[in-house]
């Protein structure tokens, strides 16, 4: 990154009323500019990784919001922040660093709140390509939410404003006079990196700067000139002029997700994604930031035509399965993202692939079977996977798991999901069954998490940017049978390793979840083994089993949507079907049911 | 039997072609905005030109994830319904006419615009036919070779989707129907021919043998000489594809009866691109076209 850093240009240009600008250039002046836009209380060096990952593709320019970093503040303070002063700086800046180009507009926090201002006023026609906003709502559309929600209150609506009204605590404290100004050049400008560190778990480096007690006292005008003043009048005309990518972080303390549920009505043309971070996201997830980024400037930047979000709408078309809503939070969510799963020949793994490639998640496809893996990888390009590999891995053989871990994160780097799925039956008494059986077993279905869950939880806690980790357990983890010992057990170790991982990875923002299917129509039975019986009886229970499945008749699809279900949601622990779900409570209830019920020598 | 076909297998050609032109007809006609009604309603009007007055069963038509048989609980399911065509969709036109005494069962996969995902499933299922091909040939149970079409399908990644069929059928017996001026349909099929079928229903029953090639025990004996239409149908996350063609079994030996139809056509001028573009292999489509050859040539190593 030091390397990158050199190459930053800074110059000065002059904005509205004469005040100087401090703007700082990365990347070929003739490619594609991206202006990445600070909030409050930031600099532009808030931006700094995002840069440097877009500079190889994008001209990217950053600049010191008046009042804040190495540009001067206007004189007087008061009434020089306003959100029409900040459009003059905005095109003064963008006519220094593009003249003859729009440019693809990014903003966070007070950034966010200026660019919808950018984005929906006359004057910036033509000089905007896209907009992205991230944790920063129009003031405008702010004001008709609370207006709408207060003229006709409901339950539903009056707890949003109270919400959202609680969240905003900060912006009450900024209107105080002088007290802000203290505070920030006081303790709680030395404080500010401490605690920013504990409460939003930033890195704790070289940033913020020097210059933050005088930044963060300056910008308490952005909330006195502009706040009072939009969400009393907001402008009845706010409309986009230009496609937005809304970003918002689900664990944001600051602004509430549904603050953005009207956005539909002032944005024609709107692409929704979702981040589980908390609010300062350039600084704790800019790989996520800066693949979004760069897809949606990619996708508008020739003719500014519908790009990204068409190419979305065809492929919801073709796959009719994944519209409403279910489908539109996980291309939200997932959308872009890096998604392996082990097993992915057939079974829950194929249809797990499958549904991270509807939801628009490129796709690593591991599996000791190549022909399988490789269907696999190009059915998910075939129904939405930006891209998808196959690779061939067995999961019980750490050398080929750790050289797959390397090429995944040289080729395509750190994966945001990794779901350790892979595994085989094997059936029989524990007296029928040896030690080369329980080796087997052992090594595919425990082994293969434990070298999953170790290198990608590790790749994943070094790049500090956040994750999740599924691993596919079985209801046969809680419910004891003699018919399954070795195959139980195995998927009882994959369980608490699973529940002991969730609590180690959980100060990274990494999740871990167990999913307990239950009795599921996969391929599993085809190859599952019966312990202490002659080849032909093998053939025939399998037979058997297979038929048994195949009555249930329960889909691997639908364990896979809950998979995307318990990504979302960062569940510890989910039960798919009934069985399951039954069993597991029974387990909690009456385990002494269950022990029953294990003595049941089941007819195959 | 057999001997009665043997003079009258061209007027069964004759009409699975003139169906298969109809089919081909009304999807080139198809525009964004059209149901399932219109196309169905097309598609008798043209055979009514061409002289059709009786059918096996009446058009079928089915847009977008209808193909796959999405959600698919009742019969009544099948019949055409006010879906509007979109752009990109996939579609299938499926129809059984009876022309001159003779019957034809059809089924054209297609779609609006390019559709990369059912072309894949349309190349896909040259391996079925195949498969089929060969394993009538040798003489294999019915039953049988309809679990090893369920295995293939299941390794290319794809869903039975036949199997929502009545009786969950990969095919049935067509055959001969004799001409009445006055042929009601009871549901769409039209009563002659299932007289015919229900005929073969009870023959079949007292020989050990049944009209309709299903997964079930009925279907547990080796290929019944006759005139079969074949109809495996893949599924795959809402969309779907199937052809639907004759097979002629004779007692000893079994072929397709016609190749000259759109879906063979479209395999076929795929190996000769394929074989042109040999000199500079480039683009994703080539690489789909030499990936169906190596399937191919994986599925003839199976047979030999």
């Amino acid at each position: 990154m030091s390397g990158t850093e050199e190459q930053v240009r800074e110059r000065f240009v002059t904005g509205g009323g004469g005040v100087r600008l401090c703007v700082a250039e990365y990347g070929d002046a003739e490619l594609p500019t991206v202006l990445l836009l600070h909030g409050y209380p930031d600099s532009k060096e808030v931006w700094s990784d995002v840069a440097a990952l877009l500079a190889d593709r994008y001209h990217v320019v950053l600049y010191d919001v008046r009042g804040h970093g190495r540009s001067a503040a206007p004189e007087p303070l008061k009434g020089g922040f306003t959100l029409e002063k900040l459009t003059e700086d905005f095109l003064a800046v963008a006519d220094a660093v593009s003249p003859d180009r729009p440019v693809h507009l990014v903003g966070h926090d007070w950034g966010s709140v200026q660019g919808w201002e950018f984005a929906t006023v006359g004057r910036t026609e033509g000089r905007i390509a896209s907009f992205t906003s991230i944790s920063g709502p129009c003031l405008d559309h702010f004001g008709h939410w609370i207006r709408r929600r207060v003229r006709r209150p409901t339950p539903r609506r009056a707890a949003q404003v109270l919400g959202q009204g609680a969240k905003s605590w900060y912006v009450y404290a900024l209107h105080t006079p002088v007290l802000p100004e203290l505070a920030w050049r006081g303790v709680l400008g030395r404080q500010w990196p401490k605690l920013l560190a504990r409460v939003e778990k930033l890195p704790a480096d070289s940033y913020p700067t020097a210059s933050l007690p005088e930044d963060a006292a300056h910008g308490a005008w952005l909330y006195r000139d502009n706040v009072r003043q939009r969400l009393g009048s907001p402008r009845p005309d706010a409309y986009a002029h230009v496609p937005v990518q809304l970003i918002t972080p689900t664990g944001d303390a600051f602004l509430s997700e549904r603050l953005y549920d009207d956005l539909e009505r002032w944005v024609p043309q709107l692409t929704r994604r979702t981040l589980p971070a908390k609010h300062w996201v350039p600084r704790s997830r800019p790989n996520q930031l800066a693949r979004w980024i760069a897809d949606f400037v990619t996708a508008h930047e020739f003719g500014g035509g519908p790009g990204g979000t068409a190419a979305a709408g065809t492929a919801a078309a073709a796959v009719p399965g994944v519209r409403g809503k279910a489908g539109d939070g996980a291309r939200q969510r997932f959308g872009g993202q890096l998604v392996l799963v082990t097993g992915a020949a057939s079974g829950i793994g194929r249809a797990t692939a499958f549904a991270f490639a509807e939801a628009g998640a490129r796709v690593i496809a591991v599996d000791r079977d190549t022909e399988g893996a490789a269907r696999t990888a190009e059915l998910a390009r075939l129904i939405g996977a930006p891209d998808a590999w196959p690779e061939t891995v067995d999961v019980s053989d750490a050398e080929a798991m750790e050289k797959l871990a390397a090429r995944t994160a040289d080729v395509h780097g750190v994966p945001d999901v990794v779901v350790n799925n892979a595994g085989i039956g094997l059936a029989g008494a524990f007296l029928d069954t040896t030690p080369e059986d329980w080796k087997q077993v052992l090594d595919v279905n425990l082994w293969g998490v434990i070298h999953g869950c170790r290198l990608f939880g590790r790749q994943m806690v070094e790049r500090g940017q956040g994750g999740h980790i599924v691993n596919t357990a079985s209801a046969a983890a809680f419910q004891p049978s003699r018919a399954l010992p070795a195959y139980s057990t195995s998927k009882a170790a994959v369980l608490m390793l699973s529940e002991c991982l969730r609590a180690e990875l959980a100060p990274h923002g990494i999740g871990v979840s167990a999913i307990c299917p239950g009795i599921v129509n996969t391929p599993i039975t085809g190859s599952a083994r019966f312990a202490g019986v002659s080849e032909e009886e093998q053939d025939r229970r399998r037979a058997r089993s297979a038929r048994l499945y195949g009555l249930r008749n329960y889909p691997p699809e639908k364990v896979a949507r809950a998979i995307l279900h318990t990504v979302q949601r960062n569940t510890a622990v989910v039960p798919v079907t009934p069985e399951a779900r039954g069993a597991r409570l029974l387990s909690r209830l009456s385990p002494g049911a269950l022990r029953a019920f294990a003595r049941v020598d089941p007819p195959l | 039997m057999d001997d009665g076909l043997g003079d009258g297998l061209d007027g069964f050609r004759r009409v699975q072609r003139l169906a298969y032109a109809i089919a081909e007809a009304v999807a080139a006609e198809l525009r964004p905005g059209m149901t399932e009604r219109d196309a169905a309603r097309a598609m008798r009007v043209r055979a009514r030109e061409q002289g059709v007055r009786d059918w096996f069963h009446l058009p079928f038509a089915w847009f977008g994830d209808r193909t796959a048989f999405t959600g698919f609980k009742v019969p009544l399911q099948f019949f055409p319904t006010g879906r509007r065509l979109e752009p990109g969709m996939p579609f299938i036109l499926d129809m059984a006419p009876v022309h001159e005494g003779c019957t034809a069962d059809i089924g054209y996969s297609g779609s609006l615009g390019p559709n990369p995902l059912q072309e894949r499933l349309m190349a896909d299922l040259r391996e079925h036919r195949e498969l089929i091909l060969r394993e009538v040939r040798e003489r294999r149970p019915l039953r049988a070779i309809y679990q090893d079409v369920d295995r293939l399908m299941a390794r290319q990644g794809y869903a039975n989707r036949h199997r929502a069929y009545p009786f969950g059928v990969i095919a049935h017996k067509v055959d001969r129907v004799s001409d009445r001026r006055w042929s009601p349909r009871v549901a769409g099929f039209g009563t002659q021919a299932l007289k015919g079928l229900a005929s073969d229903a009870l023959h079949g029953h007292r020989e050990g043998w049944s009209p309709l090639w299903s997964p079930y025990r009925m279907s547990d004996h080796p290929p019944h000489p006759g005139l079969w239409a074949v109809e495996p149908h893949l599924g795959f996350r809402g969309t779907g594809a199937k052809f639907e063609e004759i097979l002629v079994v004779t007692e000893t030996d079994a072929y397709w009866l016609d190749d000259e139809l759109p879906h063979v056509r479209r395999w076929s001028d795929a190996d000769t691109d394929a074989v042109v573009s040999t000199a500079a292999v480039t683009g994703a489509d080539t690489d789909a076209v030499t990936d169906t050859q190596t399937d191919a040539a994986r599925g003839a190593g199976a047979a030999a």
